[in-house]
């Protein structure tokens, strides 16, 4: 066996609960070298419990976490040496400059300043080293959160949210860090988000998880694949009592109502040949559609078939 | 290690010099409130005292002493009585019924209540209210013509060092400050970096959490050292204070005490992230060791029965230490009981609050 199939964190059948919520219900998961893997699940799935353990911040009531082969208990130091966090909203000292954050940041890891100018560079902070914390916008604190979690070369690099409420630019700015950082660098990332699609662009390996359970986890086509929806016909009609019975059609995989918004979504295996089938069943019975849409399953669908809540609730 | 430690402390006191408002409260505050307090209890003081006088035809006594020995000044009548070495002593006498007399003593308007009868005068006051019972003396005096003159007396003014009002406040100012410095500062900071999840990201890092508290100690320490000697040379040059007592029992008492307050300070943080929790909880410490710890004023003139506890407060024992190093040049050996003491209970409070610390 080589050493890519070992895995790097190990996460074996773990249970924690708070008061009468029982937040991680049984979780096993493993990371292996170089992989990007998304924890995907909305507020309160259960995301930030799982890593906090993983990173050794909290411990499980039950089950076990092995980092490189070791347990937290007694290998805390060399540990943290190897592995990089970003915390969901850590705010740093508001009157110290983005240089004097990394510089104490650095001596915490014992490594050269040589490091805080890569890191500056890496994270495009460059202009803005003098600035004190305080006087940075949201998406230069989260750039300077992530600098300090590479300030070590991290074997594993750990980011509970990264980009929650960050403007889409500031969003895709961090994008292109990690995205370099996994070309250049073999560094195993484990994120939690409820941005779908940050979890696409980003990562080999989607996890979701809801109610402290992993419903479903593998690549985004094994996942889309695994669902057997193929492709979607989306459409709003006027009447949404008025709709003709989809079920008797063989060709149709699922249908969900949104009454709410008065919109269809129908799953079918093959678009060109289902659409005029349902466009006749609609004629039929008189119901008058608009904004039709036809596209590929995303992870969106998936996940709300799966857990009946979008990713935002 | 080394390179940790020093980025740690460096960064504590970047975050406290970059801070006007801790700058302010640490350094500037306690010499405006000694030079304040100072210049109020050194001048020449004058006595004011106001008096009700219920009026009626009958009053030809207290009419009499209106008449000559005041000045109409608005609606009151005011006398004034002078003295080299007692500073002024003024009386205002407002003339009313008895309806608003009695109304003017309930809103504290009044000391005192006069009426005659009969040429015989009537004094209604609360004994227990020492400001009424001085109203009563000198008003006595003053409408039944004994003048009320410190020359008919032998009054020495106290000047000597250590024996002023300044002298006793000094000292207490300055543990208070201490007190307030160590607490505040550690707590509150240690609290903040826990709510803004700060104290979790330090310490996930191959960093030893001993180190990390160990530079919070010594920058506050140093903090402290300096907030004493800004007093004191404050002092020194205002008010001519001089630390009579040694260097060294005046530097045990200093160490004990920031020790005492650092660790009490570790076991107030200990559990919350809510900064309001954590002002609750070091108020809680400090307002009855402010009021008790005989800071302003003596302890003494609380109830006997509480006076044996008041004086094993943290507070009394360092304030009281620092004062008889201060002004009564107490030895190392006659304050190494109470520096013991202080020393003995920062290392109980110490270990508990690092023991219970919560750190993510």
């Amino acid at each position: 066996m080589s050493q890519e199939n070992f895995p790097i964190v190990k996460v074996e059948n773990i249970f924690k609960s708070y008061k009468n919520v029982n937040a991680l219900n049984g979780i096993d998961l493993e990371i292996f070298p170089a992989q990007f893997v998304a924890l995907l699940g909305p507020n309160g799935a259960g995301k930030t419990t799982l890593v906090e353990i993983v990173e050794g911040i909290q411990k499980p009531d039950k089950g076990n976490v092995i980092l490189f082969g070791k347990t937290w208990h007694k290998n805390k130091e060399e540990l943290y040496k190897k592995i990089g966090l970003s915390f969901q909203e850590t705010r740093f000292e508001d009157k110290l400059t983005v240089l004097e954050t990394l510089k104490l940041f650095a001596s915490l890891y014992n490594i050269s300043k040589s490091r805080v100018n890569e890191i500056l560079e890496i994270v495009n902070l460059k202009e803005k080293y003098k600035s004190w914390v305080v006087n940075l916008s949201g998406g230069q604190r989260q750039k300077l959160a992530l600098g300090i979690a590479l300030l070590n070369k991290p074997e594993l690099l750990i980011l509970d949210e990264p980009t929650t409420g960050l403007d889409p630019t500031a969003r895709r700015e961090i994008w292109t860090i990690l995205l370099s950082l996994k070309k250049q660098l073999g560094t195993s990332m484990i994120l939690t988000t409820h941005y779908m699609e940050e979890a696409e662009n980003l990562c080999d390996n989607i996890v979701i998880i809801d109610h402290g359970k992993i419903l479903t986890q593998g690549t985004l086509k094994q996942l889309i694949n695994q669902s057997n929806f193929g492709e979607v016909i989306e459409f709003k009609v006027k009447q949404i009592n008025n709709l003709p019975n989809f079920n008797n059609n063989s060709k149709i995989t699922n249908v969900i109502t949104n009454n709410i918004e008065n919109k269809v979504v129908i799953n079918v295996k093959n678009t060109s040949v289902v659409l005029p089938d349902i466009i006749n069943e609609l004629n039929k019975v008189q119901c008058e559609i608009y904004d039709l849409h036809c596209r590929y399953t995303t992870l969106d669908d998936l996940f709300i078939n799966m857990t009946g809540r979008k990713l935002t609730d | 290690m080394l390179r940790q430690f020093i980025q740690l402390v460096s960064v504590q006191f970047k975050e406290f010099f970059r801070e006007p408002g801790a700058l302010f409260w640490s350094f500037v505050f306690p010499v405006l409130m000694s030079f304040a307090l100072g210049i109020a209890f050194s001048d020449k003081h004058e006595i004011v005292q106001n008096v009700a006088v219920i009026n009626s035809d009958s009053n030809i006594v207290i009419n009499n002493f209106i008449k000559n020995s005041c000045v109409k000044t608005g609606l009151k009548y005011k006398n004034v009585v002078s003295d080299n070495n007692l500073g002024n002593t003024v009386s205002y006498f407002y003339l009313a019924t008895k309806n608003q007399s009695e109304q003017m003593m309930k809103r504290g308007q009044a000391e005192l209540i006069l009426s005659e009868k009969n040429n015989k005068i009537y004094y209604y006051f609360d004994p227990a209210n020492t400001q009424s019972r001085l109203a009563y003396i000198i008003i006595s005096d003053l409408i039944e013509n004994i003048k009320l003159n410190s020359q008919n007396a032998i009054i020495k003014p106290l000047q000597a060092k250590g024996m002023r009002y300044i002298d006793f406040l000094i000292p207490g100012l300055l543990a208070m400050g201490i007190m307030s410095s160590c607490l505040w500062g550690i707590s509150y900071s240690l609290i903040s970096k826990r709510s803004k999840k700060l104290l979790r990201r330090l310490v996930a890092t191959p960093m030893k959490h001993s180190l990390f508290m160990l530079s919070m100690f010594l920058s506050r320490f140093t903090f402290s050292i300096l907030e004493a000697i800004v007093l004191l040379v404050f002092a020194k040059f205002a008010f001519d204070i001089n630390i009579q007592g040694s260097m060294l029992a005046f530097s045990a008492v200093l160490i004990s005490g920031c020790f005492f307050f650092m660790g009490l300070a570790l076991l107030l943080s200990s559990r919350t992230s809510n900064t309001q929790v954590g002002n609750g909880l070091v108020n809680f410490f400090t307002m009855p060791m402010m009021l008790l710890s005989g800071i302003f004023f003596s302890y003494n003139h609380f109830p006997d029965a509480i006076i044996p506890v008041i004086k094993y407060l943290p507070l009394t024992l360092f304030t009281d230490s620092l004062r008889s190093i201060i002004n009564e040049g107490a030895s190392f050996l006659q304050i190494l009981p109470s520096a013991i003491i202080l020393f003995c209970t920062g290392i109980v409070v110490f270990a508990v609050g690092l023991k219970i610390y919560k750190w993510y």
